[in-house]
This record gives structure tokens, sequence and C-alpha cells, in this order.
């Protein structure tokens, strides 16, 4: 089938790979960041890092909004399930992040009621159908979840609900990426952007990446072929001395994203003065609260939060491997303590943080290296 | 969660112009299309779905090809199904 075949051909592939290899300056190292953990998933799934020369390293970003909350965030969360006639409400990759007094399902397990959800419409549904309870939704994502929040709580408002709040978590990308760009501990030479995160809010708002920082930045999408081919965009660039943002992924993402999807975000959420990221520390400006305008739905009004910090494991890594400083398998507890069924960090839980996508795909193509390498 | 899965508008709700029936591979649920406001949706229509919203509208062989690439990923994809599944907006 056309483009399908296209988009997956091995053919195709093994070209664009050749291409990509000849744009490399012999002796010159390149290091991207795919900020996406939704990209690091299909580097892995698909193999991509062998179709690259050696001196082409792809870095993992902070791109994993399970991954970036921090432990303190869940037990906030967790406090609020347990006060009286509460029902928390999830998405489900966040039911077995741990934090510091366990996870969701931890909490579940002791008799507070979490449920999952694939939809802040569902936690909505769930409001009207038990008026005599108060069921709040426990909101993270960036750009790309922050709208159908944003969507819920107007459709809240317009049918009077007063059961129904919103736990706000919603992390913005440009902050992050900004952190990782100040950061002395990591040299890059281009980023992969996010895909779904710039059908909201478009291409521009990376502009200052090329301009200030100088990286070339390429929006792309999600199948194998759509990375390899923004791998090429970015070597291009350099080939040439341009650092601009281009969209490969243009048949999905307009350059001025969903003007509709930040109005709402606009009207119901506000910049936080600063906010803990897992890894990243305090950023300023860089996560969502709910307007004033929108207290009723306001979890952080409604309830009490402990807002209680709580330190990452000693001997979870999984800052280092958000800021792409450590790659997964140089956690020391990677694929020993911390695995996907008994996770110590976050970015071991979600489907799209590295290092379980490392675990379930990448390991066995290095442990094949690893094998021919040394018999 | 942060996937993005294409589906096809069959109808839109006439009593709730916001939802819209939406076959994503063979399952059939609500989705809330009043995201997209440039170009009025309409049954046939190829749509991005996150988290039970149209967040932008793609045309039928791009959501094909999401689709082919999304049926190979796994777990996540299953996962994501069957969340879409036990899915009831109303």
């Amino acid at each position: 089938m056309r483009y399908v075949d296209e988009y997956r051909d091995a053919g195709k592939a093994r070209a664009l790979a050749a291409s990509i290899a000849s744009l490399c300056e012999p002796g010159r190292s390149y290091k991207f960041m795919e900020v996406c953990g939704g990209h690091t998933h299909t580097i892995y799934k698909h193999g991509l890092e062998d179709y690259l020369p050696e001196n082409v390293t792809l870095v993992h970003g902070p791109g994993c909004p399970v991954c970036v909350i921090p432990m303190g965030r869940v037990d906030d969360t967790i406090h609020i399930a347990e006060q009286p006639g509460v029902i928390m409400t999830s998405f489900g990759d966040m039911m077995r992040v741990p934090g510091g007094r366990g996870s969701f399902f931890d909490s579940k397990a002791q008799g507070a009621d979490i449920r999952m959800v694939y939809s802040p419409l569902d936690a909505l549904k769930i409001a009207r159908t038990n008026p005599d309870k108060k069921v709040v939704f426990m909101a993270i994502g960036f750009e790309t979840t922050a709208p159908s929040t944003a969507m819920t709580m107007l459709r809240a408002k317009a049918e009077g609900l007063k059961n129904f709040s919103i736990f706000c978590n919603h992390v913005t990308i440009i902050p992050a990426i900004k952190a990782i760009l100040d950061s002395p501990d990591l040299r890059l030479d281009g980023f992969i952007g996010p895909g779904h995160v710039s059908t909201v809010i478009g291409c521009r708002p990376y502009d200052f990446i090329a301009r200030t920082y100088g990286k070339p930045l390429v929006v792309a999408g999600f199948e194998p072929l759509d990375i390899l081919q923004s791998i090429h965009m970015l070597l291009t660039q350099l080939a040439e001395g341009r650092s601009e943002v281009e969209n490969q992924y243009g048949r999905v993402v307009p350059w001025d994203g969903n003007p509709k999807a930040l109005k709402v975000i606009n009207e119901t959420m506000e910049l936080r003065p600063y906010f803990e990221w897992r890894g990243l520390g305090s950023i300023s400006h860089s996560a969502l609260r709910v307007r004033d305008a929108h207290a009723e739905f306001d979890a952080e009004r409604i309830f009490e939060i402990p807002g209680v910090r709580v330190a990452d494991p000693k001997a979870c890594q999984c800052g280092e491997v958000l800021k792409g400083v450590l790659k997964p398998w140089e956690c020391k507890v990677f694929g020993t303590a911390c695995t996907p069924e008994t996770p110590i960090g976050t970015c071991m839980v979600s489907s799209e943080g590295a290092c379980a996508a490392y675990y379930n795909f990448g390991r066995f193509s290095r442990e094949r290296v690893r094998e021919a390498t040394h018999g | 969660m942060c996937l993005g899965i294409p589906g096809v508008i069959v109808e839109i709700l006439p009593d709730q112009p916001d939802l819209a029936t939406v076959d994503v591979s063979g399952v059939r649920r609500a989705i809330n299309i009043g995201l997209i406001t440039e170009d009025e949706p309409e049954p046939g229509d190829w749509i991005l779905i996150h988290v039970g919203f149209a967040l932008s509208k793609i045309d039928e062989v791009e959501a094909k090809a999401a689709m082919d690439f999304l049926e190979g990923i796994g777990q996540a994809y299953e996962d994501e199904i069957e969340a879409l599944k036990e899915s009831r907006i109303e």
C-alpha cells in the first residue's frame, strides 16, 4: 500500500541510511536529542540506531509526561484520593509510578478509590453518575494533552457539575528544552522535535532554538522512516551551515498548530511561577495551573495538598536519563533492581520512557552486538 | 498515553455536535471533535485521536500509515485500544 510501504520500506530505510552516512563529515560526531518519548519508543522498537553511522548518536529527552512527574506529586495525588468520598481518576500510565508512599495501585489496594480512565471525559462521566462523590482527575501531559483537560473543564462548567475537579500537573515543552540547552552536561547538535505536541503548539515556538542557540530542529512523525528522514534533514542543515526549524510531519502538524486548542488552554489554565520536574529540578514557568476563573474545578484549592518534596531513591538515575546525560543501560539499577514489573524510577514505567523502551526492545540488539564482539 | 491514534468519523452525533462516532481499528466510540474548528469535520474524515479528543484532521492515506505503524508498536498500542474500549464518553 502506498505510504505504508514507503514509510516502513526497509529498502528505502537503507537508502536513507546511506544518504545519512554520506552527509556526515569524517571525524565529526553528531548528537541529536529526540525530545518525545514516542520517538524513543519508535527508535528502539525498530532498531533505528542500527541504521545510523557510528558517529551519529541519538539522545533521549524529557518528553515523557509520566517520567517527569516528581514523586511528591504522586504522593499528593494519593493524599487527595484518601480523603473521604473521593474518587481519583488517572491515565493508566500513572498507576504504577512509585511515589514516596508507593504507587496508585498500592494505594488502591489499601482501599483508596483510584480508577484508570482513557480520557478526562470518562472522569467527567464518573462525576455525573456519582453525584455524592468528589471526582478528581489527575491531569498530566504536555501541550498534547492539556487541551483535553481544558475542554473537559469547560464542559463541566457548562453542565454545572459541582463534584468534579482537576489536579493539574500539565507541563510545557519549551522550558524543558531550554533547560536542556542551558545544561552544561550535554552538547547537542540538533533536535528531533515532538510531533504531537507540535500539532497543538505548531512550529514557531521552537524558533529560539535555531536563532538563539544555533541548533536545528525538525518536527518529526512517528514512522521509522519519518525519524530517519528527520535525521537526514538535520544533517543536511548542518552540512549547509543552517540552523532552522523544519517540519517533517507536515501531513499532521500545521505550522501554526491548533488555534482552538491553544485558546482553550489559555482560557482555563495559566503558567505556574515554577514547577518541580523529575530530573530537571525546579523550572520557572514550565507548568500549568487552573485559572482563578475556574477555581471551582481546581483540586489544589478544594483539597489541602501536602506538597511534600520527595527525593528520588538514591539508586535511581532517571534524572540523568531524562536529561540525556546517561543512556538507560548506564543506570546502575537498569534491568536488575529496576524493571518494568518492579520499577524504581518513572523512566521504566511508561511505555514512552527511555528505560522501558530500551528494556523491551533495545537491549536484545545490544546483547547481540556484545555476543558478536566477545564471541 | 501520548500516542495519537487515527480513526475515521462515522457520524456526527446530531444532539451533541462536539461528539462524533469514530471507528478505530473496528472499535466504535464517541470522540470529541470540538478542537477541530478550522475545517469542519464530517463523516469519512480521518482524525488523529488523543485521550478521547480529535487533535487534527488527517487524510485517509496518512491515517492508514499511522495505524499500520501503531499496530506494530505492540503493547503500548494494545493498552491504548483496551483503554479506548473502556471509554463511555457521552
